[in-house]
């Protein structure tokens, strides 16, 4: 089973994010901001992070880079999924080393197409 | 709906587009024709049909063709019959034309165009291989409606994020406002054409690969025969053919046959 880090500083986000992650037969976990997200990747790498943008306390694209400085950190496949949809935004998630790229609102069938694409389903 | 009615109008569906409707999809008919109806200021489907019964009224038997297709499309649909365009049947057909230099490409239900835009980022990225090459991809399709949406190439956010990787989508789109824009580089490779495939095929030439996805379900086995024959006749002996992933030649035409570890790829038979 494939491991999934959501990371969300909105509860009902994570929650979907969760149902449908799990029904794709991920193993999920969860974190409401970059460095909660860190402090879980430091115990132990995910197969996969769904990453939000802006959360408090760190940064979804601070968290990334830190994720990617670590050891083993290149490892995780992140797709981000966040409300910010311009192209700058975007250019920087994959400069930092974003392998995929959601813009909310998102459904099942884009988390699915997405993972598909980068090899986790 | 009155029975007479489904019959008058599948009969003429049928003949119109290849559209096979049976019964158990009667609702589909008032789904789709209600809007038409309502642009028109008639009170409903039931008047819209009796309408066209009076009249024969072409302008609106047209529209109502029109609606009646289903127009789903998206990005690299499928994503293994592009994989295997572009590591099998690209290669092939390079080679075969070589010596011209040139290469003609046809989605032959081309919808909004996520078809051949995908086809044309691909050769995009292949471009270092084909410097010099004069490349052709001509996106043809029987609703109007789509056609005007595929040449603009404008993409709702819903619709840029089902197929296509977010690395194309920076590099290929602009944004504008909540959508998303094929660039022109993009764009000018794809011609968009009005064709409906009952009709004689051989005013569009020729071509060395043939995209014919998804739209031969909707036909009966007679039809689908004949389309498949028609399209044989524009392709050389090395040409491609792909079909969706619910369509086969099998039993139905024998001028193409599967070729083997390539789903979805069929090759001449000589036939
Ligand atoms: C489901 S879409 C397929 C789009 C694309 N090829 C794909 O696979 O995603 C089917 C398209 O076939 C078109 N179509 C239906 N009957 C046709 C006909 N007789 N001639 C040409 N196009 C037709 C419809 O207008 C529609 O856009």
């Amino acid at each position: 089973m494939k491991s999934c880090l959501i990371v969300d500083d909105s509860k009902v986000i994570r929650m979907v994010a969760r149902k449908i992650l799990e029904e794709l037969k991920f193993e999920t976990r969860e974190a409401a901001d970059g460095q909660q997200a860190l402090d879980s990747c430091k115990e132990s790498l995910p197969d996969a992070v769904l990453l939000d943008w802006n959360m408090p306390v760190m940064s979804g694209i601070e968290f990334l880079r830190e994720l990617r400085a670590l050891p083993g950190g290149g490892g995780p496949i992140v797709v981000f999924c966040t409300t910010e949809n311009d192209i700058q935004h975007i250019q920087e998630a994959i400069e930092a080393g974003a392998n995929e790229y959601i813009m909310k609102p998102f459904d099942s069938e884009i988390i699915q197409g997405k993972f598909s694409q980068v090899g986790l389903l | 709906m009155k029975p007479e009615d489904f019959q008058f109008m599948s009969t003429m569906l049928k003949q119109r587009s290849g559209l096979v409707l049976n019964e158990d999809k009667a609702y589909l008919l008032e789904s789709r024709l209600m809007p038409v109806s309502r642009a028109h200021n008639i009170k409903g489907v039931e008047e819209l049909i009796a309408e066209i019964r009076k009249t024969n009224n072409e302008a609106l038997i047209v529209e109502v063709t029109e609606a009646m297709t289903t127009n789903e499309s998206f990005f690299f649909r499928d994503i293994k019959p592009f994989d295997m365009f572009k590591d099998h049947v690209l290669p092939h057909v390079l080679e075969k034309c070589a010596a011209k230099k040139s290469l003609r490409i046809w989605c032959a239900a081309a919808s909004n165009g996520q078809e051949p835009y995908s086809l044309a980022m691909i050769l995009k990225e292949e471009a270092a291989k084909l410097a010099g090459w004069k490349i052709e991809i001509i996106g043809t399709d029987i609703s109007r409606q789509v056609l005007k949406k595929a040449e603009q190439g404008l993409y709702s956010q819903f619709e840029v994020q089902r197929g296509l990787p977010i690395t194309l989508l920076v590099k290929y789109f602009d944004k504008q406002d909540d959508q998303w824009q094929i660039k022109p580089e993009i764009r000018s490779m794809v011609q968009y054409k009005y064709y409906n495939l009952l009709d004689s095929l051989t005013a569009l030439g020729h071509f060395d690969v043939v995209f014919c996805r998804n739209v031969l379900i909707y036909f009966d086995q007679p039809t689908k025969g004949k389309v498949l024959e028609e399209i044989s006749k524009l392709m050389p002996d090395y040409g491609m053919l792909f079909l969706g992933g619910a369509e086969t030649v099998l039993g139905v035409s024998d001028k193409f046959a599967p070729v083997a570890g390539q789903r979805g790829v069929y090759a001449l038979t000589g036939k």
